[in-house]
């Protein structure tokens, strides 16, 4: 009995969200709340990713606004190119730029397929170099967190400098089409947010599969002893640096699919401050199950949006109340109020913070 | 039992897939089609009997020490407007939105005016970021927007009114005052590292350069940053007749801190400042700015009666010891202009009152301003002010008569190539 229910929750739990996601909000929501419906799944695929590199592999990944930004950039560029047409410069550049040429690492994002290979490689691949030398040092914990903030930062500070190459400050605005379809028009604004729906669903059930895997296993028993771990024969270094290069690829995608949902990409969206905010939303739903990182990205997206339009002047303390009470009350995230309030079954072990 | 799972999860994924496909097969438009559904014009809600407009600044984050004073501005010319009558008739419901100091939620906040709420027009907006944020929205959906701030030019919207200076109103005269007046034949440069101050400096090396001004140094340190001593001292051994400086905010009190333990003063090198009016003054500090120079468009010290009307009316509302600023004056401007634009085109509508707004005038705080259809910038005088010990600043210089704008700076040869 029990265990058909846990066994159906699951799969039942995903059928709500896709009826939820692909029904009932396009049903219910005007064109501008869908739009912002759209944003905060953006963060919620950020979360996908924190859910794995944190919640089950115990690295803070305080600075994933550093692979959004690559995989939003990634994206921006081609469009970018695209609405400049063949041989033309994009207009940022015709203003703030001191060459008449196109700087040679632009010239390959004309092609959609780089643009769009680019988007999962590069955060990809500089997650593998950054992974593979800090857990071969067995560098963990709050010096991991220092690290990958300090990148965001970093690479935050290189946008703003290059100007005439990057948009500096302003970042890459607005964007006519996204691979050949007006994002003028309300009915292709509705399409990416399908196709975000969809892209947030499948990579939900992606890395819950990988949850129930044998390499799911190893990943926490590596983020609750690595030493152990490698006692036993494996080499935890490459477990972390598995999950570490996912996540980094979801903050990627979530990136490139943020362009053409909200139409800005830059420096102001991946340095420290939203590299926190997206670790937060993770933990107020709870870090270590997807669903609760994703409920929780939403609801703190949606709660941002919510009160700072009904109280202008005082949303931040709100929002501040709502942190605090979360960790303070709710230590396991949201999701634990359904354990909280049932108060049956086996505890679920606790996520050390 | 896990294979079992597994094969629900894969049915699952592909019936996701399938409800992707479906929905991506019911296109629309391709790029430069018109989109099936219509104009995309969003309407001006005119249904009820007072008519609204968006006011939307930073109430929180670290602009809002700035853009609080434009609210504050904003709503004081919105009441006496409607206690005067209102605008054809209506009274103006303000609706204010906070932009948090973050881009994206300016341009969602914008698009939550237009489309939710029906306003007839948009106030605010402070950096250029937010306002390069919110322009496709704008454009987009066919409304107005009325940006207060002066700004590093080369834009021209037909969506937005810009009632601060653009470069050929504060800048280039501020240039040609040091030149004139102070002899100054070589100039340090400081600023903080986003577009307005890259963007005056690109103006002020072509400037330089025509005017054989000898450009010593430029520097720039991120926004918000408090390391001083390093680019103080750089400035010090540069031996530069003068300092532009386009440091915003919080900078600017490390930066004079530390020029002043250098030992230099307003007489050995002035610091001509484009970001400091007279909120900011308070903030730095009066004693380590007194002396130094500024270019803005209006002073709370500006002579005329309906200055001494708008410094009254605001310390009256707001308290006596708040000063008044040319971003706020700016602000307050930009709402007058809008119903005298409104009641010209006796119309809400956006083409109507863009169609009425050639020639408008208004007996602005700051002297009389124009509006200028072509560009849709204002004709703007340009006033140079020294800091004093007490923290007011007091006119030195002015341009006499109001500037025609020039954001694409067209009528100076030197800048060709800048734009």
């Amino acid at each position: 009995m029990t265990s058909t229910l846990t066994r159906w929750r699951a799969p039942a739990g995903y059928a709500l969200g896709a009826l939820l996601l692909f029904a009932v909000a396009p049903a219910l929501l005007s064109d501008f709340r869908l739009g912002q419906l759209a944003r905060y799944l953006c963060f919620a695929i950020v979360a996908v990713g924190i859910a794995l590199a944190w919640g089950r592999g115990g690295m803070l990944t305080l600075g994933q606004g550093l692979f959004f930004g690559l995989g939003g950039y990634a994206m921006a560029m081609h469009l970018k190119l695209t609405d400049a047409g063949a041989g033309q410069l994009p207009d940022f550049m015709l203003l703030y730029g001191d060459t008449s040429e196109l700087p040679w690492w632009w010239e390959p994002f004309r092609s959609p397929a780089v643009a769009l290979a680019a988007v999962l490689v590069l955060p990809m691949g500089l997650a593998a170099l950054i992974g593979y030398a800090v857990f071969r040092r067995r560098v963990r914990g709050a010096y991991f967190a220092i690290l990958s903030q300090a990148l965001a930062a970093a690479f935050a500070i290189l946008l703003v400098g290059q100007q005439a190459t990057t948009g500096g400050t302003n970042g890459l605005t607005n964007f006519q089409g996204f691979f050949g379809f007006s994002l003028l028009d309300p009915v292709n604004r509705r399409t990416v947010y399908f196709l975000i729906a969809a892209v947030l669903l499948l990579l939900m059930i992606g890395v819950r599969q990988l949850f129930l895997s044998r390499y799911g296993e190893l990943l926490v028993a590596v983020r609750d002893s690595e030493e152990r771990v490698r006692f036993l024969g494996y080499d935890p270094a490459l477990v972390k640096l598995v999950a570490y290069v996912l996540s980094a690829g979801t903050a990627g995608i979530a990136g490139a699919l943020f362009v053409p949902a909200v139409g800005i990409i830059s420096p102001a969206l991946i340095g420290i401050v939203p590299s926190i905010q997206f670790v937060i939303g993770a933990a107020i739903g709870g870090r270590a199950s997807v669903a609760g990182a994703v409920i929780g990205a939403v609801a703190v997206a949606w709660a941002q949006t919510t009160l700072s339009e009904e109280f202008p002047a005082a949303w931040t303390y709100f929002q501040a109340g709502l942190f605090i009470a979360v960790v303070a009350f709710l230590p396991g995230g949201l999701v634990s109020l359904r354990r909280l309030l049932a108060r049956r079954g086996p505890r679920v072990a606790e996520v050390p913070a | 039992m896990p294979r079992i799972r597994g094969q629900r999860h894969r049915l699952f994924a592909a019936a996701v897939t399938a409800l992707t496909v479906m929905s991506l097969a019911a296109c629309g438009a391709r790029t430069g089609e018109e989109p099936a559904s219509g104009s995309q014009a969003a309407e001006v809600d005119t249904s009820g009997d007072t008519i609204k407009v968006g006011l939307l600044n930073s109430l929180s984050g670290t602009m809002a020490i700035s853009e609080v004073t434009v609210r504050d501005a904003l709503l004081l010319a919105i009441e006496e407007i409607n206690a005067d009558g209102g605008v054809l008739g209506r009274q103006i419901e303000p609706i204010s939105e906070d932009g948090a100091s973050d881009w994206p939620t300016f341009a969602e906040k914008s698009e939550k005016l237009i489309q939710q709420d029906g306003v007839a027009a948009v106030f605010g907006c402070w950096t250029s970021a937010s306002r390069k944020a919110v322009l496709p929205v704008f454009e987009q959906n066919g409304s107005l927007l009325f940006y207060p701030v002066q700004y590093e030019g080369l834009e021209q919207s037909p969506n937005i009114f810009y009632t601060g200076a653009t470069t050929n109103q504060q800048i280039i005269p501020a240039l040609d005052y040091l030149r004139e007046e102070e002899d100054v034949e070589s100039l340090y440069l400081v600023g903080s590292d986003y577009v307005f101050p890259r963007t005056a400096n690109r103006i002020i090396t072509a400037y330089a350069e025509e005017h054989g001004i000898e450009i010593v140094g430029e520097d720039y340190a991120p926004l918000g940053s408090t390391e001083f001593a390093t680019i103080a001292t750089k400035v010090e051994d540069s031996g530069a007749d003068a300092v532009f400086n386009t440091l915003n905010g919080d900078s600017n009190v490390s930066f004079f801190r530390e020029y002043a333990a250098t030992g230099l003063t307003a007489e050995t090198m002035p610091v001509l400042s484009v970001s400091i009016a007279e909120e900011e003054v308070a903030g730095i500090g009066a004693e380590y700015l007194a002396g130094q120079l500024t270019a803005w468009n209006y002073y709370q010290t500006t002579e005329g009666a309906a200055n001494e009307s708008f410094v009254q009316a605001f310390q009256d509302r707001y308290g006596e010891d708040r000063p008044t600023s040319d971003p706020m004056e700016a602000a307050y401007t930009s709402v007058y202009l809008w119903a005298a634009m409104v009641e010209e085109a006796g119309s809400f509508e956006v083409e109507d009152v863009r169609a009425a707004a050639d020639g408008i005038t208004f007996d602005a705080p700051e002297g009389t301003v124009t509006v200028d259809g072509d560009t849709q910038h204002l004709f703007k005088t340009s006033r140079i002010g020294r800091i004093g010990a007490d923290g007011a600043i007091t006119e030195v210089w002015s341009s006499g008569e109001p500037i025609r704008p020039d954001p694409y700076l067209e009528t100076y040869p030197w800048a060709e190539g800048l734009s």
